[in-house]
């Protein structure tokens, strides 16, 4: 029986490596994650690969840049670089600091339209000196996505593409498929005891979204709510399977399609 | 290896020109005239023209006395120099520093360049046989000195090249004025019986100083090369320039690319062996029309990777409209930086800032896109919000000032701030509605404010008391009241930002 377990974890590997996803190899950047991790393949943040994340609503691109620029904090810990390819830029290079990203170590890629932000994407996951490359794009088809699937497994880069209010949702060829949306905030942390969502406290606190998961090859797609706070994640009581999802706000019907 | 000069002469420059554009004056005796106090004085007189004994500076009334038929065309003030330059332009494919000897020629410093054309007598033959056929008549010579090239040029009945050394000798038996003095010091000289130059040279200089004065010594030493004499050239030089002479017209993109392969071969060979790396660089292509084509790139650090240089401008090749032909090609790098020992980051892993492909990358997407398209924020000590950072140029330049986190920053902020509208219980307290593009937003929490004082000596204007609301989504704003709490008045207060 064990031998046979065996052989089909092997056999598993052997497959996640032809579908272009390594082994964490040692000394890899491993993003503090948390639960999430048990979503992924091999347990660890597939680095060098196209990530997608679904912005419904503008203010959802929000939400999504900080909890992104929380990514890209992890995986520029080792000094790298990011390029940021957007055509109407909105992203306010200090707010990022907040989320433990340098802006000065971020590259601000400002295209005219969609078409040049593609192209410059392109190059840019060529690049393997460079930590993560967040591109802005509405539309991400199968041929762009495999185009850039393949730039990476090349590079070993990680592609963050934040689609804002796409029209259509087709499959294409991105390792992951996010959706990140806005939580109240939360005060305190699971450590000290207190409630993420206490709601006796004055003013603001910290930033929570829900993050759903909704595609993840070779991975189990999930919900989780998740918190930033003291420069690293936080995470609430880890929600499994996808019903959580459809508890954000109902108007959206995209995101009861995919939900 | 010594100096050596051409000089060209244009007999005729303007009337030369006229007859190119309008050919059937050719054979026909033609003067370009000016009016001048009240009369109108030949400015230029054509070949036949001159023939039947009509000059410059003689009036036109008595010039059509003795040629009834001739034809009598307006000067233009500045076609002279005009003329030259264009001719300038076209003679730096022969040698890199053409200079204007105004009124009536050309100087070229040719030191080196005759072998590669097979020989001094051929290059001069090449020159002036071009010209010619253009239509200019044209006379050249080269000397050792700009004084000896320019005298034989006008004046020499010999040999238009003077072997090296040998200028002194063909200088003797010349008239004074072709030591490029004024005609009445060359007058006078004349009327002296120094009617050669041998006749003076051996003289006393302090008495040829005290009868013609110091411009006359000046000339003669210059042209026996006692002297130095700097020429300026049309187009300063660039001292980083590679050029390539093309046996044939290159008229294709595959000739075109292996021109520039070339080009850039040498160059950056060059820029290797002294440390050096070029910043920006033009590449044009003289054609055989005498139009310039070019193009140019620029690079964020300075570097002389051929692979990556070829790279830049590989794009502009399709926009080179080669025509006819290029004849020759120029390669020149106006902007050249030292370039430090390229070091090897072992520690630094997935590369930082001063990884040597970051800058690659960035060239090939600002010579693509525009130059203005890659942004790197530094910050500034400013609170004003949209003075807090400042855009840098250079990979180099590092953040001086830390990035403040003590008060909280949106993620997004848009480009303008948009008016709102607010509902606050009492002035000075967090709003609790606001209603953006007709939808109505209900704020549960609220912190603030955070006023922020406009700098007067930057800019007048009302302080921002700003707040970092959220709604009952958990979708956080920033916006903020313009100047103080006033009760009336339309939009005091505005969304600024999205917070993450």
């Amino acid at each position: 029986m064990s031998v046979q377990q065996d052989i089909i974890h092997r056999l598993q590997r052997e497959i996640l490596q032809l579908q272009g996803s390594r082994p964490p190899a040692p000394g890899q950047i491993d993003i503090a994650l948390g639960p999430i991790n048990a979503a992924f393949p091999n347990k660890t943040f597939p680095t060098g690969a196209i990530h997608e994340f679904i912005c419904p609503a503008p203010v959802d691109e929000a939400a999504t840049a900080g909890f992104t620029a929380g990514l890209i904090s992890g995986l520029m810990q080792m000094g790298g670089i990011c390029v940021w390819v957007s055509a109407g830029r909105k992203v306010y290079p200090p707010g990022l600091k907040t989320f433990g990203v340098a802006p000065d170590k971020v590259i601000f890629m400002d295209m005219r339209t969609e078409k040049e932000v593609l192209w410059v994407m392109e190059e840019a996951l060529k690049y393997e000196g460079l930590a993560a490359v967040v591109g802005e794009l509405r539309e991400l088809g199968m041929t762009v996505s495999r185009r850039y699937q393949l730039e990476v497994e090349q590079s070993r880069v990680t592609g963050l593409v934040i689609r804002q209010q796409p029209r259509q949702l087709y499959p294409n060829a991105a390792v992951a498929r996010w959706h990140v949306t806005h939580l109240p905030s939360m005060f305190g942390s699971p450590l000290s005891g207190s409630d993420l969502a206490n709601t006796d406290m004055p003013g603001v606190g910290f930033p929570r979204w829900n993050i759903h998961l909704s595609r993840i090859r070779n991975g189990h797609p999930g919900s989780w709510e998740v918190g930033w706070q003291a420069g690293r994640f936080h995470f609430g009581i880890a929600e499994t399977g996808i019903q959580k999802a459809v508890l954000g706000r109902q108007e959206n019907p995209l995101r009861r399609q995919t939900g | 290896m010594g100096k050596r000069f051409l000089s060209l002469w244009f007999r005729r420059l303007t009337t030369d020109d006229v007859s190119i554009r309008r050919p059937a004056l050719l054979h026909q005796p033609f003067v370009l005239a000016l009016p001048d106090h009240g009369r109108m004085v030949i400015t230029a007189a054509s070949a036949s023209a001159m023939e039947e004994g009509i000059h410059t500076g003689m009036a036109v009334a008595d010039a059509r006395v003795l040629v009834p038929t001739l034809e009598v065309l307006d000067d233009q003030v500045g076609l002279t120099a005009k003329l030259l330059r264009q001719l300038a332009l076209w003679c730096i494919r022969y040698t890199p520093i053409v200079s204007i000897d105004a009124p009536d020629g050309l100087l070229l410093d040719i030191s080196g360049c005759p072998h590669l054309w097979g020989g001094e007598k051929i290059y001069l033959h090449q020159i002036v046989h071009t010209l010619r056929k253009k239509g200019y008549d044209v006379r050249g010579a080269i000397a050792d000195t700009v004084g000896a090239a320019w005298a034989i040029a006008r004046y020499g009945r010999v040999s238009p090249i003077i072997q090296p050394g040998e200028h002194v000798n063909a200088l003797l038996g010349l008239p004074p004025a072709a030591l490029r003095i004024d005609p009445s010091i060359a007058g006078r000289l004349q009327k002296l019986g120094l009617d050669r130059i041998h006749r003076m040279a051996g003289m006393a200089r302090q008495s040829l100083r005290t009868r013609f004065g110091n411009e006359l010594l000046l000339r003669l030493d210059q042209a026996f090369g006692r002297a130095d004499e700097i020429i300026e050239s049309v187009v300063p030089v660039e001292i980083y320039i590679e050029r390539l002479p093309c046996l044939e017209p290159i008229c294709t993109a595959g000739g075109i690319e292996i021109a520039l392969t070339r080009l850039l071969e040498n160059l950056s060979s060059r820029m290797q062996q002294e440390g050096k790396g070029l910043r920006s660089a033009i590449f044009k292509g003289h054609r055989v029309d005498g139009q310039l084509i070019q193009a140019a790139i620029g690079t964020h650090r300075a570097t002389h990777n051929i692979a990556h240089l070829f790279k830049l401008f590989e794009e502009k090749i399709p926009t080179l409209e080669p025509g006819l032909g290029i004849e020759v090609f120029t390669l020149e790098a106006p902007k050249v930086e030292d370039v430090g020992p390229s070091q090897t980051t072992i520690w630094e892993g997935a590369g930082g800032l001063l990884d040597k492909g970051l800058p690659e990358l960035i060239d090939r997407v600002s010579n693509k896109m525009g130059a203005d398209r890659v942004h790197r924020y530094t910050p500034a000590e400013h609170y004003w919000p949209e003075r807090a950072i400042t855009a840098t140029g250079s990979l180099d330049e590092v953040a001086l000032d830390r990035w403040s986190v003590t008060r909280p920053r949106p993620v997004y902020m848009l480009a303008r701030p948009e008016p709102i509208e607010v509902t606050a219980p009492i002035p000075d307290y967090p709003p609790m509605l606001f209603r953006h593009r007709n939808r109505l937003y209900k704020i549960i929490r609220a912190e603030g404010p955070e006023r922020i004082e406009q700098e007067w000596w930057i800019a007048t204007g009302q302080h921002r008391d700003y707040y970092l609301v959220e709604d009952e989504g958990g979708v956080r704003y920033w916006i903020f009241r313009s100047g103080h709490y006033k009760g009336t008045g339309p939009h005091q207060w505005f969304l600024h930002g999205y917070f993450a």
